[in-house]
């Protein structure tokens, strides 16, 4: 048996790398994709708390996630596509209409 | 070391090594192709943990439906290598400091907080898909159905942002 404890510590390394990728990242498709690591990061807790208290209202929660997460890949890219198609830059650093 | 024991630290491994990649991959389409690593690595890690079905899930839904759409919509963009920008000073310095910080809080929270629970069922006895589609239809239907109606909504979004405009 592996201790619940390794699996909570590995899902908080995996989201803080997200975290990470997130800042530094400057191409706006990899922004996404740490969002998608993250939510990764998440569900690995969730199922790693199901298992340990033996109860199954943690993986319904990730499935749950997971179904979130494809609608919200399906609707950001749309909008990715747009941006990319209006400001010919997939670089944040361009898309900055709204800063003073 | 028991063979679970090895199992989690070579998952382990992979899914880290996968995210540093995708942080310090310049291209996009290497750092899609290491996050399926990492998504790979956690579905391993599900079966790990005794959860089937939302490995095949995780493996179909994540590895497949979505980084599919990803590169795809990396390939129709023709995205090039990232364009390097200067951090300014503060980010540099304190940024990795925090992030650690993050990490460590995060981690110490939930293993102070959670970690602690006794494991009162052996893996086997938490028999699971067919208790899990029980209860994903019987107790948690109605969540359920509402998640089809946000698929629906999000088609439709999907579908009005990535049109082109009329002239």
């Amino acid at each position: 048996m592996v201790p619940t404890q390794y699996y909570l510590i590995l899902s908080a390394i995996l989201f803080g790398m997200g975290a990470v990728a997130f800042v530094v990242k400057r191409n706006i498709i990899t922004i996404f994709m740490s969002i998608e690591l993250m939510l990764n990061a998440v569900n690995l807790a969730f199922v790693a708390f199901s298992q340990a208290r033996g109860k199954l209202d943690g993986q319904i929660f990730v499935l749950f996630v997971i179904v979130v997460a494809a609608a919200e890949a399906a609707v950001g890219l749309g909008i990715i596509i747009m941006t990319a198609r209006n400001r010919r830059s997939l670089n944040v650093e361009r898309v900055d209409l709204l800063k003073l | 070391m028991s063979a679970p024991l090895i199992v989690f630290f070579v998952l382990a491994a992979l899914a880290i090594i996968g995210a540093l990649s995708l942080i310090l991959q310049k291209h996009p389409i290497h750092s899609a192709l290491s996050l399926i690593v990492v998504m790979v690595a956690l579905a391993g890690l599900y079966l790990l943990l005794g959860a089937e079905f939302v490995a095949a899930v995780q493996i179909i839904v994540y590895g497949g439906a979505i980084m599919v759409l990803f590169v795809f919509v990396i390939m129709l963009l023709n995205a090039g290598e990232e364009e390097h920008t200067d951090f300014s000073k503060l980010a540099k310095f304190g940024g990795l400091p925090l992030a650690l910080a993050l990490t460590g809080l995060l981690a110490a929270a939930m293993v102070h907080y959670g970690g602690a629970v006794p494991n009162t069922t052996s893996p086997d006895s938490l028999a699971n898909t067919s208790n899990l589609s029980t209860m994903l239809f019987s107790t948690f239907v109605y969540p359920f159905e509402l998640t089809s109606f946000l698929i629906l909504v999000a088609i439709m979004g999907a579908l009005v942002l990535a049109q082109r405009e009329k002239s």
